[in-house]
């Protein structure tokens, strides 16, 4: 008896509650935008894993006789000025920014977390020297700050990355902290310290999985721009050398033959830029409005889910 | 008669606000003495901003105190190292005044509770943590499925039961209660006291039961100390405070109480107090509450008032009208 005949005790639930990763996804794949998105870089990564058996030719298979050949059956993206196929140089292609894109992002991902979580969490003097070191990094342009770090560096594949890791570290520090200062301050904090918690266990347990929602949408932004500041250092040559083939380095190469006419060299790697970047930027509004639980409940009562 | 399980002496909490030359102290608490025996309650009440809440999370040290003694069971609460003090912390437990916010809305209700049970390495092991914590939320009232389940599944009484559940995992021997009835519906409120009191009674548990109006606590404590700006104005055992304060301020407080009798409510004369609670920044000098009191005279001004024993032993106030006890002011 006593408390168990309550009004308010809760009928016990015969279906364990959903998983919430799995309301997400769903309510992500409702945004038929964001749906396209996800398909699409779904074939990009694909294409890009398996560039060497999926192309027709080699990355460096150049045929002098075939020089600048316009798109036909056999080269489907016609040829360029060493006769290499553009078709598979965009599939390597797509390696390449894909990479630099993952690993410069996971770069700034961790490292910005990790700046913003210990600036937010610790607060007083921790947080205005780390803060104030980003603002100088953030006071730069993008890729006027990449060109340095690169300058410095040599250019190579590796350092390209690096670079923009550096580079975007800020954003996802700032992401991060401001998020954290205000998780910090719950109740729910309080009450886990209440119990014993060390800061450890509530940073992991309670502070970073309640930042993770703006860090996730952070993450498929940064993705998308960090391939254009690839592509865009490439262009500079200062990125990927040759014979590599990056988008960005083929724009630079076919930047010659556009008043000729050979207007396949420089539309399809730019193409290549734009549709990865789109699905990128679509996805990750997706995700910012999935993640979102009133944005979520949204979506679900227009029964499209 | 034995030790008490927790005595608080000279409890200071001061906040800085501001930088440089704006910098200000907030005296929030400011020498509070309190005792709370095993299985004892004790009630703490005042209006917004007295200090209460501070004075709860001070003792728990979720609040450094700036000054003052806490000794719990023998034990020198502030004296703790980082390590000790987490240790000692499954001892004392604390229930929040807001069930919305004292969930983390991305844990299921179980794994909330299980936390309390992980950092204390009690019922470990798969099924022993599930019996363990299916086991406190039916203590609770509440079905074991429900473990589960999120937070914002929950209606505010369920989720201050799954808070009480939280605070019961580890055994403590002390809980502060802060208004954890405050922001309930008033047909929750009961069976929440309700539940609080069995669970007293049963597991022989010490509250600090702090409120914000006289009429929450009246059923529930042994003692209560009521609270204005920072200090502690009257303590008295519960029928004593409630038959004859001896305080303007607890007299005000009590009048604002209703009476559920018609009759009787239309003669209930109310003591109005005028004007705000003064800033804890710049409190009045002397007697804190003379600002607003409506017995106010001359010495109140001269001399800031001590605690004496007024109306009996165990009944203290601090009030010149018993006599003038307290320190003078200077200048």
């Amino acid at each position: 008896m006593s408390e168990h005949d309550d009004a308010e005790q809760l009928q016990a639930p015969d279906e364990p509650a959903e998983a919430r990763w799995k309301e997400t996804l769903s309510a992500l794949f409702a945004n038929r935008l964001a749906a396209a998105g996800v398909v699409v870089l779904a074939l990009l990564i694909l294409s890009a894993l398996l560039a060497d058996v999926v192309a027709p030719y080699a990355f460096t298979d150049d045929d002098l006789t075939r020089r600048l050949e316009p798109p036909s059956a056999a080269h489907w993206f016609g040829t360029d000025e060493l006769g290499r196929d553009v078709f598979s140089r965009v599939l390597f292609g797509a390696r390449v920014s894909l990479q630099v894109g993952a690993v410069a992002v996971g770069i700034s991902l961790v490292l910005g977390t990790l700046i913003g979580l210990i600036s937010g969490y610790r607060g007083g003097w921790t947080d205005i020297v780390l803060m104030r070191a980003m603002d100088v990094l953030f006071s730069f342009p993008v890729v006027l700050l990449a060109i340095a770090i690169v300058a410095v560096l040599s250019p190579s594949l590796t350092n390209t990355m690096i670079a923009i890791g550096v580079v975007f570290t800020p954003i996802f520090a700032r992401v991060v902290r401001g998020s954290v200062l205000s998780v910090r301050e719950e109740v729910f904090v309080r009450a886990s310290r209440s119990l014993g918690a060390s800061d450890w266990r509530i940073i992991s347990r309670h502070v970073l999985p309640n930042v993770a929602a703006p860090v996730i949408v952070q993450t498929s932004l940064s993705l998308a721009f960090a391939i254009l500041t690839e592509a865009a250092l490439s262009y500079l040559g200062i990125g990927v050398q040759p014979p590599r083939p990056a988008w960005g380095l083929m724009l630079l190469d076919a930047q010659g033959f556009i008043a000729t006419g050979e207007w396949w060299m420089s539309i399809f790697p730019g193409l290549a830029i734009f549709i990865t970047v789109a699905s990128l930027n679509l996805v990750g509004d997706g995700l910012r409005d999935a993640l979102d639980p009133k944005q979520r409940s949204i979506i679900q009562s227009r029964g499209v889910t | 008669m034995t030790a008490p399980l927790l005595e608080v002496e000279g409890l200071t909490v001061h906040f800085s606000v501001g930088r440089g030359r704006d910098k200000q102290t907030v005296r929030a608490v400011d020498g509070v003495d309190l005792t709370l025996g095993g299985g004892e309650t004790l009630g703490l009440v005042g209006e917004s901003g007295c200090g209460k809440t501070t004075t709860g999370l001070a003792i728990l040290r979720l609040v450094e105190p700036t000054a003052g003694r806490i000794t719990f069971d023998g034990t020198d609460v502030r004296g703790l190292s980082a390590r000790d003090l987490r240790r000692w912390r499954r001892r004392a437990a604390m229930i929040f005044q807001d069930p919305y916010a004292s969930l983390d809305p991305r844990l299921a209700v179980g794994e909330s509770i299980g936390e309390a049970l992980d950092i204390h390495d009690l019922h470990q092991g798969k099924q022993a943590r599930r019996a363990r914590i299916g086991e406190l939320l039916e203590r609770c009232g509440l079905h074991p499925r429900v473990a589960s389940r999120y937070p914002h599944e929950f209606s505010g009484g369920q989720r201050q039961r799954i808070g009480i559940a939280r605070a019961l995992a580890c055994e403590p021997d002390f809980i502060v209660c802060d208004e954890p009835i405050a922001a309930l519906d008033v047909s929750i409120q009961a069976q929440v006291m309700n539940l609080l009191g069995e669970l007293q009674s049963d597991l022989g548990l010490a509250y600090l039961f702090i409120a914000h109006d006289l009429a929450a606590v009246q059923h529930i404590c042994d003692r209560i100390a009521v609270m204005y700006l920072g200090r502690v104005v009257e303590e008295a055992e519960r029928l004593g405070l409630y038959r004859s304060a001896q305080h303007p301020y607890t007299r005000a407080l009590l009048s604002a109480i209703p009476i559920p009798d018609p009759v009787r409510e239309r003669q209930r004369e109310r003591i109005r107090l005028v004007g705000d609670v003064p800033s804890p920044i710049d409190p009045p000098t002397g007697c804190r509450f003379r600002t607003r009191c409506p017995e106010v005279f001359d010495a109140c001004e001269r001399i800031d008032p001590a605690l004496q024993e007024v109306a009996g032993p165990d009944h203290t106030a601090a009030c010149l009208l018993h006599g003038e006890v307290g320190t003078e002011v200077e200048g």
